[in-house]
């Protein structure tokens, strides 16, 4: 049966090429010969367009009526807009009833305060508040405006150059907030498709700026060069295509998060190497690191130039508010248009860019602050070395000494519930205040939570030495039982 | 909704189109004498890119002096302008020291905060001094005193909600709250002309966007409906949440929101209300209360009110308002109260001092009179252009007038000649409106007298006529502009 039909099929087929062949088998078109099969073959392929073209069957929509709607409409329960309220979330910071200088009040009593990035001790600073007050007689508080639209107070312009000038870049971008400036510059310079490397443990207001970029984010481990090279390594091999990309290196030079110092010098020699470019924070060591405070391109005796992008927030060592953006005029000009941060918003008060100018006088003027703070931080590391329980975590030469725990409870919540109870009582038994790190449910940041204790220049050798005796004390009170 | 007339988009369109061959004409000049100096960034891809860096260079640089022009002075309602030259066809501007005194149309000091005032700047110079500019520390930590506890009972009085959480900067409130807010599977319907820092908020949120047509209720409807029967893409899993923002006053556009409409309709579709009164709070409403105020919609039925200080309170930051519960969730885990610095002390009293001085708890009707003033002025100014034939947008009782410009050499044209009659205005182009929408753009203040209104209405309609603006021609040119009495 089936053999019989195979035969009639050949016989037709034979046919079919016979008859085919016959006419055309010598029928030469532009130098082809038309052969019987060739013609299959055209009207095989002329079959499947037509059968490409044609709709592919769907089964017929039947739009939802208005009533099934009104039903759906009605039957839908939104989730409440939080979550329910925990105990944990009804923490409530103390509150200062002074200036957050080296010794505040709170609860009417006078405390010594680790809580505030005043590294140089301006708070306060007569200097500070003499043009502050007279530039806030002369121009009110708030400027009223965006830059673009008469925000542009002469003493933005003024600060803009001081900065630059400091830090000899040829200009600098002043934007109104701290955590603005990180996540306003790094997508007006990443799009889509650019590839940024970036170390695990940078803050949240670089990690939104990644997040708003929608570059290719790729991590590597907190402060590690090694991993850093594999990760630079491996994208450039795999990747032919990344050459014509733009590629960035994102880092923070002391980072909040740890109180780690990232190896610039390395860093630019991996840059250099494999043609990223290098984007900088230097919130926590402006005016801190290096000899004259320049940050962490003097300290690691770096040209200021090779790195593109450097940003600062204002409200740490200058003790002022805002932040800034430094590198060549083409990325200074660059943002003025494109970062929505600067753009879209008011500008800098005009006393608060005022203080800044001040700031960096007083720091010029003032070589000893940095002396002074250094000294401060081995004082503060000697005073604590040999502390039960916890680990110095942080750099010795970081303003930000990072107390963590020497044994994780295994839950960031349980490690912290026990720094917070340290933390509470040096605040109510010692009138000290130190805080612990924080963290939002936003920040993807994974490394370990601690004690961050912000050292200021104008801390007194006994603020440092009554710190130190107390945490140990209250550690070992604390952690006996963990330990 | 602007109707662009067919000419006028016509020549829009070719003025771009001439410009954008000019650019592209000298861009081919320029790239073959830098390949001939070939630059020393090889390896690198150009930082600036694309034709964002190209609007920049050709377009916008031509112009820029029309922007960003700097003051030297208080931004009251007159300023000191500071006068600037270029040297090369206005690629770089430098300062002088030559100052012109104009009339300031452009600050958004919409009750005269902005200077110098008797009961605030004083108050702001004390807590200067006792507080310090800065408090180097986030809210969390140490940078909680006993001023912000202050302005945050003050703010949430004064907004009408139970609650408040202050930030120091607007744009931040925004774009680091709706992440905390909404999240993957949730939704957030968004006006279509939203300002920017929602948008980044909505984009970094993680959660769907859609946008419903400007300022239409109906068209909000019809998405809601859409979007609550389908569910979520490909799943079609029932929405977590769905979020609508929208704002009192849009800047760019001077209308009010249609805010009953929309509550009414987010309350029947059981959707949260975000309501952004960054130009609305403490410039309409009876006592400054904003839109809800004035249009007469209980703050109990929008879930999260946001606003800003910049701009009626002439200081700086931004505030959250809320039920009790929202706010404690937000301070506890939103990344502006966990990681940035906050409000500078002295802002701080300023906001306490301006929202006194608005309900008169100073002891006197400064608040009200203020209140008073901005809306005959700007009712006044708004329909004094309309009679001019100016096409003016937005709705009455706002203070924001933006009037359309459409032609790209229109812009430098408004904004040069005004300001050499000592009229600052403030000239809106693309990035912050479509590219075709240019406008030039009023912000009336308190401050302003009738004198300089009268002035500044004799100065625009010159220039108007001269640039060639006035799309509504009227009635025989008014005479009796000049003897029209402010009440
Ligand atoms: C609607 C809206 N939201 C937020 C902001 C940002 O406020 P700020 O200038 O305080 O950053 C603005 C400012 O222009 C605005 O118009």
């Amino acid at each position: 049966m089936a053999s019989s039909f195979l035969n009639i099929v050949n016989a037709t087929l034979d046919w079919v090429t016979a008859t085919l062949d016959a006419p055309s088998s010598r029928a030469i078109v532009f130098g082809v010969p038309i052969g019987g099969h060739l013609f299959v073959e055209v009207l095989l392929f002329l079959v499947i367009v037509f059968l490409l073209s044609q709709k592919s069957y769907k089964p017929p929509k039947r739009p939802l009526t208005e009533k099934e709607i009104d039903e759906l409409c009605e039957e839908w329960v939104p989730e409440s807009l939080i979550p329910p309220i925990t105990e944990e979330m009804q923490y409530e910071p103390p509150v200062l009833e002074s200036a957050a200088g080296p010794h505040a009040i709170i609860n009417g009593k006078e405390v010594v305060n680790f809580a505030a990035a005043n590294y140089l001790g301006l708070i306060g600073h007569e200097k500070l508040l003499e043009s502050c007050t007279s530039a806030l007689e002369k121009y009110g508080v708030g400027s009223c405006g965006p830059r673009g639209f008469y925000g542009t107070i002469d003493v933005h312009l003024d600060c803009e150059a001081r900065i630059a000038k400091f830090l000899g870049t040829p200009d600098s971008i002043v934007y109104s907030y701290g955590l603005s400036t990180m996540f306003s510059a790094i997508p007006a310079f990443c799009k889509k498709g650019d590839i940024i490397v970036v170390d695990e443990g940078v803050h949240w207001g670089i990690q939104n700026g990644l997040y708003l970029s929608r570059s290719t984010i790729v991590y590597f481990k907190h402060n590690d060069m090694e991993s850093l090279r594999n990760t630079l390594e491996k994208i450039t091999v795999k990747n032919q295509r990344a050459k014509k990309l733009r590629r960035y290196i994102v880092v923070e030079a002391v980072y909040q998060n740890s109180g780690q110092i990232a190896p610039l010098d390395e860093i630019v020699k991996l840059k250099e190497k494999y043609r990223f470019r290098v984007v900088l924070d230097e919130s926590n060591s402006f005016g801190v690191l290096g000899k004259a405070g320049r940050g962490l391109t003097e300290f690691c005796g770096v040209p200021v130039e090779k790195i593109d992008i450097i940003t600062a927030a204002m409200g740490h060592a200058l003790a002022t508010e805002g932040g800034f953006c430094t590198g060549s005029a083409r990325v200074t000009d660059h943002q003025r248009l494109s970062s929505s941060g600067y753009v879209f918003s008011a500008s800098l008060p005009p006393y608060l860019a005022s203080g800044a100018i001040t700031a960096i006088d007083v720091l010029e003027e003032n070589p000893d602050l940095i002396t002074k703070l250094k000294k401060n931080i081995a004082v503060l590391w000697k005073g604590l070395s040999g502390i039960l329980g916890l680990s110095l975590a942080s750099n010795p030469e970081s303003p930000i000494v990072f107390l963590r725990l020497e044994k994780s409870t295994g839950s960031v919540k349980s490690d912290l519930q026990l720094l917070e109870d340290i933390s509470d009582r040096l605040l109510k038994e010692y009138s000290i205040f130190v805080v612990t790190s924080k963290r939002s449910t936003l920040d993807k940041c994974r490394l370990p939570v601690g004690i961050r204790l912000f050292v200021s220049a104008a801390h007194l050798e006994s603020d440092l030495l009554k710190a130190s005796e107390s945490l140990k004390r209250v550690a070992e009170l604390v952690l006996k039982d963990h330990i | 909704m602007i109707t662009i007339p067919y000419l006028t988009a016509l020549s829009t369109y070719f003025s771009y189109g001439l410009l954008f061959a000019f650019g592209q004409l000298r861009d081919f000049f320029r790239k073959i004498i830098d390949w001939w100096q070939s630059g020393d960034l090889q390896g690198y891809a150009p930082i600036c890119l694309g034709l964002e860096d190209f609007y920049i260079r050709r377009l916008y640089n031509r112009i820029q002096d029309c922007f960003g022009r700097p003051i030297s002075s208080a931004p009251d309602a007159w300023f000191d302008v500071v006068e600037r030259y270029s040297n090369d066809n206005n690629k770089t501007l430098k300062r002088t020291t030559k100052i012109s005194r104009c009339l300031n149309l452009g600050s958004y000091n919409y009750l005269g905060f902005a200077a110098s005032d008797e009961y605030c700047t004083p108050r702001a110079i004390e807590s200067l001094k006792k507080f310090s500019p800065s408090t180097c520390s986030s809210r969390v930590d140490g940078g909680t005193t006993t001023l912000h506890k202050e302005l945050e009972e003050c703010v949430a009085n004064f907004v009408g909600k139970p609650d408040a959480m202050v930030t120091g900067m607007g744009y931040v409130t925004n774009s680091a709250i709706l992440p905390v807010l909404i999240g993957k599977g949730g939704l957030i319907i968004s006006d279509s002309l939203n300002h920017n820092s929602i948008v980044n908020g909505a984009r970094g949120s993680g959660a769907t966007v859609r946008v419903f047509q400007h300022n239409t209720p109906s068209h909000l409807e019809k998405v809601l409906r859409e979007q609550i029967s389908e569910g979520q893409p490909r799943t079609h899993r029932p929405w977590k949440k769905i979020i609508i923002i929208v704002e009192g006053i849009y800047s760019m556009e001077g209308e009010l929101c249609q805010l009953p409409e929309i509550v009414a309709i987010c309350k029947k579709y059981k959707a949260y209300v975000y309501l952004d009164e960054a130009h609305s709070i403490g410039a309409v409403g009876k006592t400054g209360r904003g839109v809800c105020e004035l249009l007469g919609v209980d703050t109990a039925d929008v879930d999260i009110m946001m606003g800003t200080f910049t701009k009626s309170f002439g200081s700086c930051g931004g505030y959250i308002a809320g039920s009790k519960e929202v706010i404690q969730y937000l301070k506890y885990t939103c990344p502006a109260h966990l990681y940035a610095t906050s409000v500078s002390p002295p802002a701080a009293q300023q906001i306490i001092s301006a929202i006194k001085v608005i309900l008169g708890e100073d002891g006197t009707s400064r608040g009200a009179q203020k209140l008073a003033r901005i809306r005959e002025n700007s009712n006044f100014f708004r329909s004094e252009l309309q009679k001019m034939g100016f096409e003016v947008l937005g709705d009455n009782d706002s203070p924001v007038m933006p009037i359309m410009l459409y032609n790209p050499a229109k812009i430098p044209a408004f904004s040069r000649e005004c300001l050499k009659q000592n009229v600052a205005v403030v000239t809106v182009a693309f990035p912050a409106t479509p590219l075709l929408l240019a406008r030039a753009r009023i912000c009336i203040s308190a401050s302003h007298t009738k004198e300089d209104l009268l002035r500044a209405l004799e100065v625009i309609s010159r220039v108007g006529d001269l640039v060639g603006i006035k799309y509504f021609p009227a009635e025989p040119s008014k005479q009796e502009t000049n003897a029209i009495k402010l009440e």
